[in-house]
């Protein structure tokens, strides 16, 4: 049985801090890693022979939000874009896990727009289920963001052998429910996999969770697990979510799971609040809530280096 | 003789009117007394009766405690509220006995029930 799962521990990851503001993605000869930003601006990444390509991924910034613990969450935003501007190893693009806006307003929306284009780098997003409340369920988020995409918003991209997947779990949510990919969606996941060879390096992003991180929350996503599989053959995944405002991260057979922090608010620790409202932390120590570097480092087997597909 | 008489219609008068005056206010009085209102606060994502049996001929009013948004919408379609932010209310009147399964979209773990009898 144990080893059973140590053959299937091909997945790979390496996460050697994270900052509250953002999660910094590097690829290198299909190995990824991550870093916070922070650590990513003190000490530069390492270059390869195989050209690592970067990307950023941003959340919750729920333009519009403006009480305990924050009262300007267009400011933290523009904090946060500002530090990718900063990093010395600028990403090819940025990915925004939703919940871009807090009402799904036009003057939210049109902040958010303003404020990513400080950074000068190609976004893509996914909405969250505060993009979701103009009178038409999402679209004006789509309008705006998701132009060209399927359904209630998917779609996918290949950036340097890397295969990305944007996957929408936050539309027709059904009662008693948490977050819902439907048939449609899934039914395009199985063709949008089909053909691909298993050593292509995935990465899917969606809003809310595609594991269950806590039920009673709703933190979690219904039919993730058929996701899921559909996805299991491949040698690298790596799945980004964002919703809970708080690093979470789960290693399970080839596929390594995270979720990023919020650049509005923090939220509580599953299960440890009556609510999982926003977590109302004194002015004071916002920025280092957000900021808290958490260094997490998962160790795979070797096999990940059979990867056959580079970045370069 | 003339005189008196004009006092003792005035008098009558005065009176006719405050009879209405009075009747208005018994109708008035009554609806109030009427259990045709209730109230369903949001508070920590959820229903804080998540169920609520009402007579047919209720409103009920959902009003958003939380520092997040929030929907009520029921699952048959009945009704749906537009996002409700911190404060804001939102009201239905069920005119007909039923049993009514309603949630919120944002966080569809938050669920209640309004039953209307007869």
């Amino acid at each position: 049985m144990l080893d059973d799962m140590e053959d299937n521990r091909r997945g790979f990851l390496k996460c050697m801090a994270w900052a509250g503001t953002g999660a910094l993605f590097a690829f290198g000869g299909g190995v990824g890693t991550s870093v916070g930003l922070d650590s990513a601006l003190a000490a530069p990444l390492k270059s390869t022979p195989t050209r690592p390509f970067t990307f950023v991924q941003l959340s919750d910034s729920h333009i519009g939000f403006n009480k305990p613990p924050n009262a300007d969450a267009r400011a933290t935003f523009r904090e946060a874009v500002a530090k990718v501007k900063a990093l010395p190893q600028q990403p090819d693009f940025i990915i925004h896990t939703g919940d871009v806006s807090q009402l799904s307003r036009d003057d939210e929306f049109d902040d958010a727009d303003q404020i990513l284009k400080e950074a000068g780098l190609p976004v893509f997003f996914v909405p969250g289920e505060h993009d979701m409340l103009d009178p038409d369920g999402g679209k004006a988020f789509r309008d705006r963001f998701g132009k060209g995409t399927k359904g209630d918003g998917w779609y996918s991209f290949d950036h340097r052998g890397v295969h990305f997947i944007a996957l929408i779990n936050v539309a027709d949510l059904k009662p008693g429910g948490m977050g819902n990919l439907g048939a449609e969606q899934l039914k395009w996941l199985k063709a949008d996999l089909a053909g691909r060879h298993s050593s292509t390096p995935i990465v899917v992003f969606a809003h809310i969770p595609l594991w269950t991180v806590y039920a009673e929350w709703g933190w979690g996503t219904d039919d993730a697990t058929e996701a899921m599989k559909l996805l299991a053959r491949f040698g690298s995944v790596t799945v980004l979510n964002g919703h809970i405002h708080q690093i979470t991260q789960k290693v399970e057979g080839k596929i390594a799971f995270h979720t990023a922090r919020s650049t509005a608010f923090p939220q509580p620790v599953a299960g440890t609040a009556p609510s999982p409202g926003p977590l109302k932390v004194p002015t004071e120590q916002l920025h280092s809530m957000l900021g808290i570097t958490d260094a997490v480092f998962v160790r795979g087997s070797e096999r990940i280096a059979v990867i056959d597909s580079t970045l370069a | 003789m003339n005189r008196a008489f004009k006092i003792l219609s005035f008098q009558a008068a005065a009176l006719v009117a405050g009879g209405l005056m009075m009747t208005t206010v018994s109708v008035v009085t009554h609806a109030a007394v009427a259990p045709a209102a209730t109230t369903v606060r949001i508070d920590n994502f959820s229903f804080n009766a998540p169920l609520v049996t009402v007579k047919a001929g209720t409103t009920v009013t959902w009003v958003n405690g939380d520092d997040i948004p929030h929907t009520v919408v029921a699952a048959n379609g009945a009704f749906k509220s537009k996002v409700l932010d911190t404060d804001d209310r939102f009201s239905f009147t069920f005119a007909k006995p039923g049993q009514f399964s309603y949630f919120c979209s944002l966080h569809p773990h938050m669920t209640g029930k309004i039953v209307v009898k007869a």
